[in-house]
């Protein structure tokens, strides 16, 4: 569910979260409230995880490194698009799902 | 009536506690006064890669963690109580994001001088220096050495190095001068700086480096495996290096080669180097096999410590108690300490998850807990 609210000028975001991101978050899915610039610029995946290490420090860099590159075993998905970039629109409606990938044994 | 804290506590009613840092996660070894019985308690974080616990011997019951996991980046956290409660760091080493260079793990974790109670430094892979002033909350580069110009060729690029990376480690702190700071890099070799990390030279000389050109004899580059303070004299240093054993006495600056007179089958290379805490002409190392390829196992498969007593100048194989063939195990570089009793006892973990224990400085051991997983440092402190 994504909702963006005038009033408010955010748009709420779901996002999945998997199981090593837990500990942060404490359920399998949050909702988060993304601040909205103007009406024609939708959230970015960049600025869903900025809320969401408002809401759960220190989540973010566990996925994305100091130079603003997601690690790589972590894959993020809006809805069943894959991306890297963080500069990604999220639109109206849409899910973060974030994945943490196979990684070795 | 309030318990007494270790340090306050007469020595003969202290009992060992053993921090075991591992591949997938962290356990803890605590002993009966004598000693004799342990209890083994864990897994805390389990599936965090933890490449080392530290207690702070300031305080005796603040823990710093190094963590991280396959999938998720690198963090530190932080007990005030023994281990019963945890934060994460609210900002772990990270490199300054201009640098281009990113942290993989934490590897190295260092309490600061008794005058300053809150402040740590960590060492990282790929090599670089933190420091925390608030007890592990939130750590800063430190940019005397992230920033030094010479920096890159003193380590290298961040994809050279040792197999699973290249680390910064044992980050010594001068316990007369909380200022005078030693590290050592794998690779990059030992450096000193004399203000808190401002400026640094390196301090390598009579230390070999077989996998460099040696003419001239490089100023750095190369590879130390551990370095540790004398016991109760700083100005003695001991190196267990890739291409030897070494002990420095300063104000030289010129390494002595203290391995040569180690048996030619077993060798000089491994990883940890234990030094007494109150005799400095005793230290323990524990070899590995360094011979062809390189296979870092108990060389012949029959695994020793071997302890000298004079500095270095001889060497006495210590087995009692330890497997005596087909034993295969390494010995990193942080997983052997000691408890700093009297007799000390002398602790190490190996990469096959078993720990082994001596009370009695070495002269026989015992396993005190097996089936763990690989194990990557062991800390004794008395409590």
């Amino acid at each position: 569910m994504t909702a963006t609210t005038s009033q408010e000028a955010a748009a709420v975001v779901r996002v999945r979260i998997p199981t090593p991101l837990r500990s942060y978050t404490g359920g399998s899915e949050v909702f988060v409230a993304v601040p909205v610039l103007a009406p024609e610029l939708p959230p970015t995946i960049g600025g869903v995880l900025a809320a969401l290490n408002g809401n759960y420090p220190g989540i973010r860099f566990r996925m994305v490194d100091e130079q603003g590159n997601v690690r790589p075993h972590i894959k993020l998905f809006v809805d069943s698009d894959v991306t890297r970039d963080l500069g990604s629109p999220i639109p109206s409606g849409a899910t973060l799902m974030i994945v943490a990938a196979l990684s070795g044994g | 009536m309030a318990k007494s804290s270790a340090a306050t506590r007469p020595a003969a009613t202290r009992r060992t506690r053993l921090l075991v840092a591992t591949r997938k996660g962290l356990w803890t070894l605590t002993s009966d006064v004598a000693r004799n019985g342990w209890r083994l308690a864990g897994p805390q974080f389990l599936g965090h890669t933890i490449h080392h616990a530290v207690v702070d011997p300031r305080n005796g019951k603040s823990i710093l963690v190094a963590a991280r996991t396959g999938h998720l980046g690198p963090t530190v956290f932080r007990s005030p109580d023994n281990g019963r409660t945890w934060k994460e760091a609210t900002r772990p080493p990270a490199f300054a994001v201009d640098s281009g260079r990113v942290v993989d793990h934490t590897f190295w974790l260092t309490p600061g001088h008794a005058s300053e109670p809150s402040t740590w430094y960590a060492g990282t892979s790929p090599q670089g220096l933190f420091r925390s002033n608030d007890g592990g909350a939130t750590w800063d580069g430190v940019n005397g050495f992230n920033a030094h110009p010479q920096r890159k060729a003193w380590c290298g690029g961040d994809q050279d190095g040792t197999p699973d990376g290249a680390k910064l480690h044992s980050i010594l702190v001068d316990p007369r001068d909380g200022a005078h700071l030693y590290i050592a890099m794998s690779s990059g070799g030992v450096f000193e700086s004399p203000d808190a990390g401002e400026h640094w030279w390196p301090l390598n000389k009579g230390v070999r480096a077989d996998f460099l050109p040696d003419n001239p004899p490089p100023e750095f580059g190369h590879d130390p495996h551990c370095v540790q303070f004398a016991g109760g004299l700083p100005d003695r240093l001991y190196q267990q290096n890739h291409c030897g054993i070494y002990r420095l006495d300063r104000p030289n600056d010129v390494w002595q080669d203290i391995g040569a007179n180690m048996p030619k089958s077993v060798g000089y290379v491994g990883f940890p180097v234990a030094a007494h805490p109150r005799d400095p002409d005793t230290l323990w190392v524990l070899p590995m096999d360094g011979t062809t390829v390189w296979p870092r196992t108990s060389p012949g498969g029959r695994p020793a410590v071997y302890r000298s007593r004079d500095g270095g100048r001889t060497w006495k194989r210590q087995d009692q108690g330890l497997p005596k063939s087909q034993t295969w195990w390494t010995v990193k570089r942080q997983a052997m300490s000691l408890d700093g009793r009297d007799p000390t006892g002398l602790y190490f973990g190996t990469t096959s998850g078993e720990v082994w224990a001596s009370r009695d400085e070495g002269r026989s051991f015992r396993s005190i807990a097996r089936h763990l997983p690989e194990i990557y440092s062991v800390e004794a402190t008395s409590v």
